[in-house]
């Protein structure tokens, strides 16, 4: 995640990450009106060929979406440009997901554009543009203290993008701009008519930005066909309780649709990518006490010390529950929640916050190592 | 003076002011307009000679009163003027809407009357050409059925008229291949390949857009039956075209209606750009020899510059002297086109790509693929087209910006 800021820089200079959506488009304008020297940018990022009559462009950056973020350039009086991504995107995103879900987890795509590619490539795109900054339509704020920069959630607690930008340094918030995270979704739509921006009525972009129909299953039967291979369906005993149409088809804590008739409910707690077998349990044996967090890094340069109570999400719409973390190694760490959880996920970020502040996070790490 | 004599003189008042506005300005961010082969400003005297024909002259010609006399006597002096500038006649010159109009006119034209009168199916076109011609050519393919020959180039970007010769048949009707290419600049034989066609009587047709700002033409002396040109690449305006139909030969109707233009293009007549398009062309032959000179020390001056500064990661594109004075295209290996031109263009520097794509889809140019170019190269490809307001000045501060960005680029490719 290194960043190569050239002397050059213009101070004034910011490139706009836009999508064509109206937290891009907001951003954008908030910028203008600050005075800044806006540059709106698009990636064009690669998505499933032909799938659906009419999709052949990655679903954020459609040409509707980029005629979209066109228009709004070209009503604030910025120039607009779009980058071509699409073999980089492949080949690290889409790939890393059809490479985690074969590993037996659930990887979270959005983190890891964060890292390999919006603030790595796009970033370093800016800077050579003498981009003093590179601005995102992310709920999150950043506060210059006297100790260095800090990353906080949103104002808007529902629409928090904290979580996704936990892998930021102090490097990066020193060169990044977030105006949306200063308002709730609601005002950014007010801003969007104000502003009278031609997408201020849009609606929310949901699901992979990459997949034709939204169906992430059917993608990874189709690219990752060697990964779906049918196994059993374990309790964790040991008991075989019928067979599972392949491991990346299934989330932990997933009760539905497992095709298993069993007296009490049972969930889906971890997948034993060895035996090929999907392991199922009750709700109380769901609940953990501790996950272990690798490749994690810190905001402010350091852990908090060990005994401090900070939050955790375990997801992007997780509510945070109170831990302890531990060091376990470089890069790794051992989260104590103070009470059970549910539905700890491999793959997903593991994302610490004290209060409102972002610290870090990290990706959690496969279940077995965290027993 | 009347009222629309009035409303004229104020706009050319306000042109004046405009442009001493720009001179007094020297701290407005300059633009450094380098792609006059998309298009070029019109010249002030092409915009005072088309003024007259907005408010004070708007009769249709086709109309016999006074308004529709005077239109009709413009028409017919802006036709006499090409004709006569083309060494033509002036029933052999057909106003059209633009380029693009001309060329599908012109193949469209020849090869539906051609099947009509049993004289032939089949068409020679090189890989190169623009795709009006180009798709223009496939669609009578795929949609009608006629044959199709599409020739390959050297590695210079030249068609060989051997070839030309080779794939001529007996049911061969048209030949088309351009004068020049719009992307890497490479001039063709097109006197030798009119010969060729002529000899074998088959009818020679020329896209001269991106030509005809660089060269007169002779038309009686030349062996070109039909040949395209577009006024807004010679500081003239957009939405007029020229196509030069030699006398005799009939082209099926693309456009019917009205009877205009000889019944070859029906629609009334514009006439405001008909005398642009005769002015404009008047220029080019007035001034051909100053801007000719001020063409090439610019384009040597970029092709010397650029070549020097990336020895092992630019080339030029194109016929290395056969080519549009004022076209100096390149390729950067491992770059492209896209990012040279957000560059470019942040920099105050317009140019152009065959390889770029505002959508961000960028795919490799056909016509640097089709000279055997590697793939390494073919994304990019970055056309510098100079014009007569175009400075040594200008042209040392794209050299240097290029030799800031070229670099930055790199460093972000190899990341």
């Amino acid at each position: 995640m290194t960043l190569n800021l050239p002397d050059t820089l213009n101070p004034n200079r910011v490139v706009v990450a836009m999508s064509g959506g109206v937290d891009s488009s907001v951003t954008a304008a908030l910028l203008v009106e600050q005075g800044y020297d806006v540059v709106g940018m698009m990636m064009r990022l690669w998505s499933e060929p032909g799938c659906g009559p009419d999709s052949p462009a990655n679903r954020c950056c459609t040409p509707d979406q980029m005629a979209d973020a066109q228009r709004v350039a070209d009503q604030l009086g910025i120039p607009f440009y779009v980058i071509d991504v699409q073999d980089h995107f492949r080949n690290t995103i889409v790939q890393f997901f059809i490479d985690e879900h074969a590993l037996g987890r659930t990887p979270n795509p959005c983190i890891e554009c964060n890292r390999q590619i919006r603030f790595t490539h796009l970033f370093n795109q800016a800077l050579a543009l003498d981009a003093n900054y590179l601005a995102t339509g992310h709920y999150a704020r950043v506060k210059q203290t006297e100790s260095g920069y800090q990353l906080l959630q949103g104002v808007d607690a529902h629409k928090d993008q904290a979580y996704v930008l936990h892998m930021l340094t102090q490097e990066h918030l020193a060169h990044v701009l977030f105006p949306v995270g200063e308002y709730t979704k609601a005002e950014v739509r007010q801003l969007a008519e104000k502003y009278k921006l031609p997408v201020a009525s849009k609606s929310e972009s949901q699901d992979l930005c990459f997949l034709g129909d939204g169906d992430y299953r059917r993608f990874l039967r189709e690219y990752g066909a060697e990964t779906a291979v049918s196994g059993p369906i374990l309790t964790s005993t040991g008991e075989e309780l019928g067979q599972h149409q392949g491991l990346p088809a299934y989330t932990i804590g997933q009760r539905k649709g497992l095709g298993v008739s069993t007296p009490q409910p049972v969930f889906v707690l971890r997948k034993d990518i060895k035996q090929n077998a999907l392991i199922v349990g009750s709700r109380e044996e769901l609940g953990q006490r501790s996950l272990i967090a690798r490749d994690v890094s810190w905001i402010a340069g350091s852990a908090p010390p060990s005994d401090k109570i900070v939050s955790t999400k375990i997801r992007y719409k997780a509510q945070p529950m109170p831990v302890q973390i531990e060091k376990v190694a470089n890069g790794r760490f051992r989260v104590k929640f103070l009470e059970s959880v549910f539905g700890i996920t491999a793959g997903q970020g593991a994302v610490f916050f004290d209060g409102e502040q972002c610290l870090g996070g990290g990706i959690i790490d496969d279940f077995e190592e965290t027993a | 003076m009347n009222n629309q004599g009035r409303m004229a003189e104020t706009i050319r008042f306000f042109y004046v002011i405009v442009q001493q506005r720009k001179l007094a300005n020297p701290m407005e961010k300059k633009f450094i307009y380098l792609d006059h082969g998309a298009s070029t400003p019109v010249h002030p005297q092409v915009l005072a000679a088309m003024l007259p024909y907005w408010t004070e002259i708007y009769g249709n010609d086709a109309s016999s009163h006074a308004q529709g006399r005077q239109s009709s006597r413009a028409l017919n002096a802006s036709r006499e003027t090409i004709a006569h500038l083309l060494n033509a006649q002036p029933d052999e010159i057909v106003f059209t809407g633009c380029g693009s109009e001309s060329d599908n006119m012109a193949l469209l034209g020849v090869m539906h009357l051609a099947r009509q009168q049993n004289r032939g199916n089949h068409l020679i076109i090189s890989c190169i050409e623009h795709s009006a011609v180009l798709k223009t050519a496939v669609l009578l393919r795929d949609s009608f059925n006629f044959d199709l020959t599409i020739l390959p180039v050297d590695h210079d970007g030249k068609v060989n008229p051997a070839d030309v010769a080779a794939a001529i048949r007996p049911d061969t009707a048209l030949i088309s291949i351009m004068a020049a290419n719009n992307e890497i600049g490479t001039m063709q034989p097109v006197a030798e390949i009119g010969a060729i066609a002529r000899a074998h009587g088959v009818l020679f047709h020329t896209d001269a857009v991106q030509a005809a700002t660089v060269r007169r033409w002779d038309m009686a002396a030349l062996p070109i039956d039909l040949m395209s040109l577009a006024p807004h690449k010679f500081y003239g305006p957009k939405g007029v075209g020229l196509l030069y139909v030699r006398r005799g030969i009939e082209l099926f109707p693309t456009l019917t209606g009205g009877g205009q233009e000889n019944g070859r293009r029906a629609g009334t007549s514009n006439i405001a750009f008909a005398v642009g398009a005769a002015e404009a062309l008047q220029l080019v032959n007035d001034e051909l020899e100053s801007r000719l000179a001020h063409y090439t020390a610019l384009t040597q001056q970029l092709i010397e510059g650029l070549t020097q500064a990336f020895p092992d990661d630019c080339i030029l594109t194109g016929h290395p002297t056969d080519r549009l004075a004022h076209n100096a295209s390149f390729a950067f290996r491992h770059l492209s086109g896209n990012d040279l031109l957000m560059h470019l263009d942040m920099a105050g520097i317009g140019a152009s790509s065959g390889s770029a794509c505002k959508t961000g889809n960028p795919k490799p140019s056909a016509t640097l693929e089709a000279i055997g170019l590697e793939p390494a190269w073919t994304k990019g490809g970055l056309r510098l087209t100079v014009g007569t307001s175009i400075t040594a000045e200008d042209i040392a501060y794209t050299v240097d910006t290029l030799k800031t960005i070229v670099p930055r680029l790199q460093k972000l490719k190899n990341q």
